[in-house]
């Protein structure tokens, strides 16, 4: 059971959150204690990534000058599945986006740990090569070179600079035919140029198949549910359990509706509002923010 | 007697390097003269070589129901110059691929002229230039249709890549039409490699250099997809990647 799990069932985990919002280590430290966790000395138990896999804290980002991002802390542990969930310009992508290291985002305060490393200061390849997956909400297209082509250059290129064995083209061939048979896309797609001609629904899909061939530690999904019908939402869903349900792992699900969360059922659920994390709660909270919307829910 | 020495007053010679050209101009002064006969096939590959001017002057003559499928890679380290001169009879078909890729202060170009003398002639020109630092890349295309060459149909694309704001890339498709029945098509863009492609190789795991790399071969290998011949095509896609990693 995760560090989050014990602290929700035992009530605490708002009082957590807020006492690692507040920073105060002596709060923290007892809440931690409540549920049979050891205290840890020094005071900077929280970044010991024993605890977690993703540690964002204090979280300021903008885009030209302009603030997006006002202060987001957010802890993932390890084993988890995380929602944050938010109205039209919020800052949810814009959050995807920072961590991912997409350009054109300055991050003007704050830290990001990803496994004890600091995030924020590798380069976006670097970020993917340590195990972050970044889920597209709009995968983009690339004219002339093939899927699997895309994608086997891209895996070895992980595997190099983690210092393990390139696959051979037969090896990557075999991976990449299971995976796609695993979302139900056809593995014929694979030859044709990435994403081109795709429809919204197989690009989400083939999101689901690059992931399952990366097979990270985290992944980070950016609306991956929009734009999906019915069959491929369940697709998208199952893909999400099967790769990244497991206690080495976590996921954060960027999503603007609940419905994908019927078929991924989260441990946490964030509100992001006005690029901070207004609420957190489990996920009873997206089923309220479903009925209520957001600004009720807020109230 | 040797050709008079080209003047860039001369459209066709405007973007050349005359200093590179000078020293070897006894050699080429000539173009070389290909003949299809009626009916018959031509398939050439052309690869770069290691000479600081590399040309290749060529006038093709294609007789009726002919056909002629060039591939060039034009990638010389100072300047590298493609001409072809082709004249189509009733029915013929030409086809080019063809790519400057250029690094430096390098010049590259290939200036054609496609002469549609026969009716229903068809001919193909696609070329992709992928540029750095202060490299220029032309591509001058005339394509020509006589009065009685009805029914031709004549496509030119091309397209550039300039990889840093150094370098040029100079597109002129132009057509002379005198036939009142005809299909010409010519489109011409330059851009930069678009920076949600890059990152998103890059979110894959590839370097920033190797992404590169990848989004150049996804603009340029396409060219080479209908060569025949096995070992040309092996050996033109081989030429061709060596040829981006340098520029990128």
């Amino acid at each position: 059971m995760t560090v989050n799990e014990r602290l929700f069932e035992a009530g605490l985990m708002d009082k957590y959150d807020r006492a690692v919002a507040s920073g105060d280590t002596k709060k923290i430290n007892r809440i931690l204690a409540k549920v049979g966790l050891e205290f840890r000395d020094g005071s900077n138990w929280d970044l010991d990534p024993a605890f977690y896999m993703l540690n964002i804290k204090d979280l300021h980002a903008s885009v030209d000058g302009k603030p997006i991002l006002k202060g987001v802390d957010l802890i993932v542990g390890r084993g988890e599945v995380h929602a944050v969930m938010g109205p039209n310009g919020s800052g949810k992508s814009t959050l995807a986006h920072v961590l991912a290291g997409k350009p054109g985002y300055e991050v003007t305060c704050g830290s990001v740990l990803f496994g004890g490393q600091d995030l924020l200061a590798l380069e976006p390849h670097e970020r993917t090569a340590a195990g972050l997956f970044l889920g597209f909400q709009y995968p983009v297209e690339i004219p002339g070179i093939s899927y699997l082509q895309f994608l086997r250059e891209s895996l070895n290129s992980q595997r190099r600079s983690r210092g393990e064995a390139e696959l051979s083209a037969g090896e990557f061939i075999k991976l990449a035919r299971k995976q796609a048979a695993l979302l139900g896309m056809d593995a014929e797609m694979l030859k044709r140029p990435v994403n081109v001609g795709f429809s919204g629904g197989e690009k989400k899909r083939a999101e689901m198949v690059q992931m399952g061939i990366m097979a990270p530690k985290f992944a980070l999904l950016d609306e991956t549910d929009s734009g999906l019908d019915i069959d491929a939402l369940k697709a998208v869903g199952a893909g999400i359990n099967r790769i990244m349900r497991a206690p080495d792992k976590g996921v954060l699900l960027i999503t603007h509706y609940q419905r994908l969360l019927d078929y991924v059922e989260p441990d946490r659920v964030h509100v992001l509002r006005n690029g901070r994390i207004e609420r957190s709660g489990g996920p009873e909270l997206a089923r309220e923010l479903e009925r209520e919307g957001y600004a009720e829910a807020a109230a | 007697m040797t050709a008079p020495f080209p003047t860039h007053r001369q459209e066709e010679w405007r973007y050349a390097d005359l200093d590179a050209l000078q020293p070897v101009w006894e050699r080429f002064a000539e173009p070389v003269t290909l003949t299809v006969g009626a009916g018959e096939e031509l398939e050439e590959v052309w690869l770069p070589a290691t000479d600081d001017a590399q040309l290749r002057r060529v006038q093709i003559a294609l007789g009726e129901g002919a056909k002629a499928r060039i591939f060039a890679l034009n990638h010389a380290p100072v300047y590298g110059r493609i001409e072809l001169e082709v004249s189509l009879a009733e029915g013929a078909e030409f086809e080019l691929f063809g790519a400057n890729i250029g690094t430096g202060l390098s010049t590259n170009e290939i200036v054609t002229n496609v002469k549609h003398v026969g009716p229903g002639g068809r001919s193909r020109q696609v070329i992709r230039s992928v540029l750095n630092g202060k490299a220029v890349g032309s591509y001058l295309g005339k394509v020509e249709v006589a009065r009685g060459a009805q029914q031709t149909d004549g496509e030119q694309s091309v397209k550039a890549m300039l990889l840093d704001r150094g370098a040029t890339a100079n597109c002129k498709p132009e057509l002379e039409i005198f036939a009142d029945d005809v299909k010409c098509a010519h489109g011409a863009t330059v851009g930069e490699l678009d920076a949600m492609q890059l990152f998103y190789a890059e979110s894959r795991g590839l370097d920033p250099a190797s992404a590169r790399a990848l989004l150049l071969e996804g603009f340029v290998m396409g060219l080479w997809d209908n060569v025949e011949n096995a070992a040309q095509h092996d050996a033109i896609c081989t030429a061709a990647k060596s040829a981006l990693r340098s520029v990128v």
